[in-house]
Parts: C-alpha cells; sequence; structure tokens
C-alpha cells in the first residue's frame, strides 16, 4: 500500500544524505521524497511517497525516528489529508494544436507559463489523478519534456464527526 | 580562556573522563599529536593500523563500559577505521573516532589525502559530525560522547579539519546536551509491563532470550533476581555471554546456529519467549517462519527499530533492559509463589532430558592430535580462577569458545558477532588489557583471524600488555572448510591458508614469547607456562585440522533441524584418511583430499 510519510528533520547539511542512504542501505521503496524549508528556520519539511506492507512501513517509519535529525515523523496516510504536486510540461504546439492545448490546459484548471511559436509549458497543480489525466491528454500533441515536483501532502485539520460519518470516503473529501 | 581546536579537543576529553586514546598520526592531526605530546592523561597508545585501533577501542568499550576513544588522520587513517566502525554498530559499542580531515577550504578539491569522511561513514556510524567551526567543537564533542553512551550505543565520527584544530576560541566545555530529535526511552511502559509480567505466571514452558543489549546496560543482577524468581531457563545470544553465569542451574548456555542442542530445543518448544537486548538475528532464529512457533513474545529493547523487525512481538516493551527489568521484577516480587518450581517441573524435565541427549561434548584420545575443543576446555580448567576476560576472532574457534569457556562474569567476553569480522580478538584482548593492566587476558583466535591483524604485536610490546593469544592453529579457514565439507562436496576452494608463519618466531621477532603444542599432553604444559610470563605470549596450539563445530542449524534451517556429528559421508572419509598419511599443519592437505 503506499504510504505518505511527512518528516520534520534539522534545517543542516547531509540531513538529505542520510534520509536517502536509509532507504537504499535498507532497500526501501522512494517512489518521491521533497523537501523545502518550514515556518521555523532551523527546520526543514519533507514528504516522503513509499510503498510497503505494514511491518516495512512500520520498520520505515521507526527507522526514520531513529536518525538523530529527524524531529517527526507522521504517517499521513493513517488520517485524512491533502496531497499536491506540481508538474511543468513542455508541449510541442503548433497549429491547431495550439488551440487544442489551450482547451485541455483550462479544462484543467493549469496555466501555460512559457509560449513559443512551436511550444507551450504548462504548469499544473493537483492530485496524482488530475495529474496522469492531463498528461494521457497532453501526450498526443507531443510532450517534449516533463518535470514533477513530487507530492507534498498535510494532514487536514479535524473535521466534525458528523460530517466525517457521511462521507467515509476520503477520495470524496479530498476533491472538495 | 582562549585556546586553539587542538588543545580544546583534548581539553574536552579530559572532561570527558577519557583515560586512553588509541590511534596513529597523520598530516592534519599534527596540531592535535603535538597537543597530547604533553599530556600524561589522556594516554596516547599508539597502534600499527587504524583497523588495530577500533578494534582495541572497541575491546576497551566492551571490558569497562566506557566509551572507547580513536584518533587517526585523514584519508586511509579514516578508510582504515570503517570495518571497526562497521563492527561498532552493529554490535553497538560505544566508541568516539575522532578523524583529521583537510583544511575546510580545501574540501572537495581531492586534497592530499582527503576522503569523504562523514559520506564514507554515514551508514556505518550512529551518527557523525564534520566541525566546520572551531566554536562548535566543544559542543559537538559533548554531543558526540552523549550519543555513543546513550540510548542504543553505538560509534560516533567527529570529522575536525587541520584549520579547526589550529584556530583559536574561548574554550567552554558545555554541562548539558540537548538534541531534540534524539530522545532515548528508559523507563518501559508501565501497562506493557503489567502484561508481561502476567504473561510470564501464566506461561509453562517460558524461557528467556538475552542478547548483548543486556551487557550494555549492565542489567546483571536484574537478570539474576528475574531468573532466579521465576525459574525460568536461561538462553544467551554470542554477545550476551557473561551476562548470565554459565554455570548457574538454570543457564543452557548459547542459542542459535552453534548453539547447545538444549538450549535451541528449550526455544523451539517454549510457550513464552522474553527476549532482552536482543534482536533475533538470523545467526539466531534460524528459518524464521519455523521459530518458536508456538511462543508468545516479550520483547525488552531500547531500540524500537529491533522490535517487530523480524518477529511478530505479543508484548513489546522499549526501554532499557536494567529499567525494565527492575520494574518487571517488582511486580514478580509481590505476585510469584511458592509454586514455581513445580509449576515448572515438567518443562525442566523435559530439558534435563534434552541436556542429557546431547550435551556439548568431545572425544580427546590420547595419540591424536589435539582437539580444539580439548585445548579450550582446558585453557577454561586452568584459568578459571582468575576470572580472564576472553577475546576471540571469528570462525570455528569462536564457537568452540562459546561452547567450551563457560563465563560467569559480564564484560569478559569480547567477540565480533555482527560483522564478524577476523581480526578482532587480538587487538580487542590488548584494548581490555590496557584497561585491566593487572587482570588475565586470554585472546583465543583462529590462525586465519590472527595473520589479519598480527601487526599488533608491536603494540602489545611497547604498552607491555602481556595478553596470551591461544592461536587454534589448523591450517585452514576452519568454518569456510567446514561449509566446504557439508555444503560443497569437501571442495575445499581457498580455505586452506597454505603456507603459515612460524608463530614462535613471529613472536620471537617482535620480543614477546612463543610456545607451541602439538600433542594433547602438551597443552597443560604450555598454558601453565604462559600464565608465569609477565609478556605477550603467543601459544601456537597444533590442533587437528579437519575437526568441524557442532551442533550446526543450517543457514536457513529450523532450530529443532541441528545437524550434531559429522555426516557419514566425513566419517568414512575420516577413518579412510587415519589409515593414509596424516598431513601436517601448514601442509596442503586440502590439495591432497581434494
Amino acid at each position: 500500500m503506499e504510504h505518505i510519510i511527512s518528516v520534520m528533520v534539522e534545517n543542516k547539511f547531509g540531513v538529505l544524505s542520510r534520509v536517502a542512504g536509509l532507504f537504499s542501505g535498507r532497500g526501501f521503496n522512494i517512489e518521491s521524497l521533497s523537501v523545502g524549508p518550514s515556518m521555523d528556520p532551523t527546520v526543514s519539511m519533507m514528504t516522503l511517497v513509499t510503498r510497503g506492507d505494514d511491518r516495512i512501513v512500520e520498520q520505515i517509519i521507526k527507522q526514520l525516528n531513529k536518525l538523530i535529525d529527524v524531529i517527526k515523523v507522521v504517517d499521513l496516510t493513517e488520517g485524512a489529508f491533502v496531497a499536491r504536486e506540481t508538474v511543468l510540461i513542455k508541449i510541442n504546439a503548433k497549429g491547431e494544436d495550439r488551440a487544442e492545448a489551450l482547451r485541455i490546459t483550462d479544462i484543467f484548471r493549469a496555466r501555460v507559463i512559457d509560449s513559443t511559436p512551436a511550444t507551450y509549458t504548462i504548469e499544473v497543480t493537483g492530485d496524482t489523478n488530475k495529474i496522469d489525466a492531463i498528461i494521457n491528454l497532453l501526450r498526443p500533441l507531443g510532450i517534449k519534456d516533463l518535470i514533477r515536483t513530487g507530492r507534498i501532502a498535510i494532514a487536514r485539520e479535524e473535521i466534525k464527526a458528523a460530517v466525517q460519518e457521511k462521507s467515509p470516503d476520503k477520495k470524496r473529501l479530498e476533491l472538495k | 580562556m582562549k585556546m586553539n581546536g587542538a588543545q580544546i579537543f583534548v581539553e574536552s576529553l579530559k572532561k570527558e573522563g577519557v583515560k586512553v586514546i588509541f590511534g596513529l598520526p597523520g598530516g592534519v592531526v599534527l596540531k592535535i599529536f603535538d597537543v597530547l605530546y604533553d599530556y600524561k592523561d589522556p594516554a596516547l597508545v599508539l597502534t600499527r593500523h587504524e583497523q588495530g585501533a577500533m578494534h582495541m577501542a572497541e575491546g576497551y568499550a566492551k571490558a569497562t563500559g566506557k566509551p572507547g576513544v580513536v584518533l587517526v588522520t585523514s584519508g586511509p587513517g579514516m578508510t582504515n577505521t570503517v570495518t571497526g566502525l562497521a563492527d561498532a554498530y552493529m554490535d553497538s559499542v560505544p566508541l568516539v573516532v575522532f578523524t583529521g580531515q583537510v583544511s575546510t577550504n580545501l574540501i572537495g578539491n581531492d586534497a592530499f589525502q582527503e576522503a569523504d569522511n562523514v559520506g564514507i561513514s554515514r551508514p556505518c556510524t550512529k551518527y557523525n559530525y564534520l566541525v566546520k567551526d572551531v566554536n562548535d567543537l566543544a559542543q559537538t564533542i559533548k554531543e558526540a560522547f552523549y550519543i555513543a553512551t546513550t540510548g542504543r550505543p553505538g560509534p560516533v565520527l567527529v570529522d575536525i579539519p587541520k584549520d579547526v584544530s589550529m584556530n583559536q576560541t574561548e574554550f567552554n566545555y558545555p554541562e548539558k546536551v540537548y538534541i531534540r530529535g534524539y530522545n532515548p526511552t528508559y523507563e518501559g511502559h508501565k501497562w506493557q509491563i503489567k502484561q508481561a509480567a502476567d504473561a510470564i505466571l501464566k506461561a509453562r514452558r517460558p524461557i528467556i532470550y538475552v542478547g548483548g543489549g543486556t551487557v550494555f546496560s549492565n542489567a546483571f543482577e536484574e537478570l539474576r533476581e528475574f531468573a532466579d524468581l521465576t525459574q525460568i531457563p536461561v538462553d544467551m545470544t554470542l554477545m550476551a555471554l557473561g551476562s548470565f553465569p554459565a554455570t548457574h542451574p538454570l543457564s543452557l548456555g548459547m542459542l542459535g546456529m552453534h548453539g547447545s542442542y538444549a538450549s535451541n530445543m528449550t526455544i523451539h518448544h517454549s510457550d513464552l519467549i522474553v527476549a532482552m537486548g536482543s534482536r533475533f538475528d538470523d545467526r539466531v532464529t534460524g528459518k524464521v517462519s519455523e521459530f518458536a512457533p508456538h511462543a508468545k513474545i516479550i520483547h525488552i529493547d531500547i531500540d524500537p527499530t529491533s522490535i517487530q523487525k523480524i518477529m511478530d512481538v505479543h508484548i513489546p516493551i522499549v526501554g532499557d533492559v536494567k529499567c525494565v527489568l527492575r520494574e518487571l521484577n517488582q511486580h514478580l516480587r509481590t505476585s510469584v509463589n511458592g509454586q514455581r518450581k513445580e509449576e515448572l517441573k515438567p518443562w525442566w524435565n523435559q530439558i534435563g532430558e534434552w541436556q542429557r541427549k546431547h550435551p556439548l561434548t568431545y572425544t580427546q584420545e590420547k595419540n591424536q592430535k589435539i582437539k580444539p575443543q580439548y585445548m579450550i576446555d582446558r585453557l577454561y580448567q586452568l584459568t578459571k580462577d582468575q576470572n580472564p576476560i576472553v577475546a576471540t576472532d571469528v570462525g570455528q574457534h569462536q564457537m568452540w569458545a562459546a561452547q567450551h569457556f563457560k563465563l560467569d562474569h559480564p564484560r569478559t567476553w569480547l567477540t565480533s558477532g555482527g560483522l564478524g569480522t577476523m581480526g578482532f580478538g587480538f587487538p580487542a584482548a590488548l584494548g581490555a588489557q590496557r584497561a585491566f593492566p593487572g587482570r588475565l587476558v586470554l585472546g583465543i583466535v583462529g590462525d586465519g583471524s590472527f595473520q589479519m591483524n598480527l601487526q599488533e604485536l608491536a603494540t602489545a610490546m611497547d604498552h607491555h600488555l602481556p595478553v596470551k593469544i591461544a592461536i587454534v592453529n589448523n591450517g585452514y579457514h576452519g568454518m569456510v572448510r567446514q561449509w566446504q565439507d557439508l555444503f560443497y562436496n569437501s571442495r575445499y576452494s581457498a580455505s586452506c591458508l597454505g603456507n603459515c608463519p612460524d608463530y614462535v618466531k613471529l613472536a620471537d621477532a617482535y620480543g614477546a614469547i612463543g610456545l607451541r603444542a602439538t600433542k594433547p599432553e602438551e597443552v597443560d604444559v604450555v598454558i601453565k607456562e604462559s600464565l608465569k610470563i609477565d609478556k605477550p605470549v603467543l601459544i601456537d596450539f597444533q590442533v587437528d585440522p579437519m575437526e568441524n563445530c557442532y551442533p550446526m542449524i543450517p543457514a536457513g534451517g529450523a532450530n529443532n533441524e541441528m545437524i550434531l556429528e559429522n555426516p557419514p559421508e566425513l566419517q568414512n572419509k575420516e577413518k579412510e584418511k587415519t589409515g593414509a598419511k596424516k598431513a601436517g599443519n601448514g601442509e596442503k592437505e586440502g590439495v591432497l583430499t581434494a
């Protein structure tokens, strides 16, 4: 099962290699990893997407916690969370394709952030389904280049119990 | 007061109570060595190889419980410590290793004797530091000792660039450390401990499975009381030997691949395992899916990652073994009744049967070559009154020593368990001897292993470390040959050592004393003689080269599937050979029979 793990780490040199080294050294799967500063300049936040059965994920979380530079580890998948990813896609866009590209961009509420007579560069943010969908639609036009940030995620604030009971489907919640 | 980095380094070590540094100088650490020149305390033990320094520090740390300290130079100095770092990391040995680094302005330039010390050591240290500013040096050293010695202990590396050791700053040694991402749990969860106590009293086929963490936690008295209160048999891992007296009636000795028949059968048939400071290593469990199939597991460990890593645990208790056992004993003292012996009687009867069925034995015929088990047994019998510290290398001799050298006292067993580092024993013995000048320190080493760090004979002489090194000389990498016998059709690929030195002359060349025994009746004579000599002594015991170590659980086998003696085809081969010309030690017997 896929797990999205949020890791609060010391903002020091070498921390990234400790986390990455842990995954490679112990043979854990790492699908994506994104790091950035937080509100506190001494702390960085990492979002890790990984896969494994319960025992492996338990080990991953324990091993992360064991790293001295790791301050806090949260498996967001245990509760409600929102995850987003940004993708920059450079596509071929000539003639009629230019209008088609703009239509797709519009449907997905994406933006064109760079344009040449023969290409568009499109920025799109969303969950994995949305990203996959736009990529699939743009593919026939010819994707020249594509770069993804990897997912970042944050836990949802607690919603009133009643609401949670009414919509047990987390995915539906997320789409709202 | 203003000081340079080198002075801060030495003064910080003094604050930490460091008495001995093991190490070797080099270009970028010259400033530190220059400062050390004026100090008697801490004293420097100059080794002949950085790996030697590492194992000495490990031996020192295991025997004393205090952190071992190493100081080496950059580049090759550091890379030579890697085996020791990995060894200490696997066996949770508290070390603080200081490495030199090129000046900060040269880092990354491929300077002379530059290596990425922090990068290289990252996967084999508990934590590591590169000190970029002399103002951080004292704080870093304080943290390094704190991390190395608390929680699950381990090696910490501190990389000190040359300019950091030269630059000056005000020296203030911090009193306290706070690291927000590092808060080891010592006290166990009270409810879990209560659950454990209940489970222990309900069990009718319980076993205590003690690991090396019990040694680092100094939980000897607590373990003793726990076993006495509950009357539960005690199995020890290789790392735990000495933590519970081997001659105690509740002790079943070592378990695992070369453990006793009774200890392995007991854990296999148990209904409750009380694991403490142990990590269900593959040498202990064998085939995990068939390990103790009927047992509930209580697992006490200070490292949460050890729990639930290999086995499903029913009652996990994260905490220090000593603290948890203290609490557990408190529960048991009030709830245990006089019926314990009666309740566990059928279990003990069964264990007694196993013990009688296949005890650890050997046969030494008079006209035969020396059996390694006999030689180790004699060494034990003749020295046990002196409560010796025993260091070993890795291989057959290590397993025979674990089986036949019965240790009754903690911190008397220095061995490389997790990493299985050949060449560990001799320098580890030296480290322990340096810590306890008056005590008898024995090395039981293989001839293959000993040759991996024999250069430290010079260190032994320099520092007057009168260790007694018993070389179990069979002319082979014996354990490799045994596996080839059992699993590779006796094709002795690269296990025969061929040309070996004359160990008596070797000792002589270094100014030490060499002795030799080739016949069983000489064993006692040389041991007694060696004990009279106040110098390092090498004893060359030329043992039966074809002896195999049993019982043995083949890798991946279950604990009740032990091989107890040579299989028939090997026994036949042995018989054929006794009629034929006997090959001596060092001769290429493997080639003759292959």
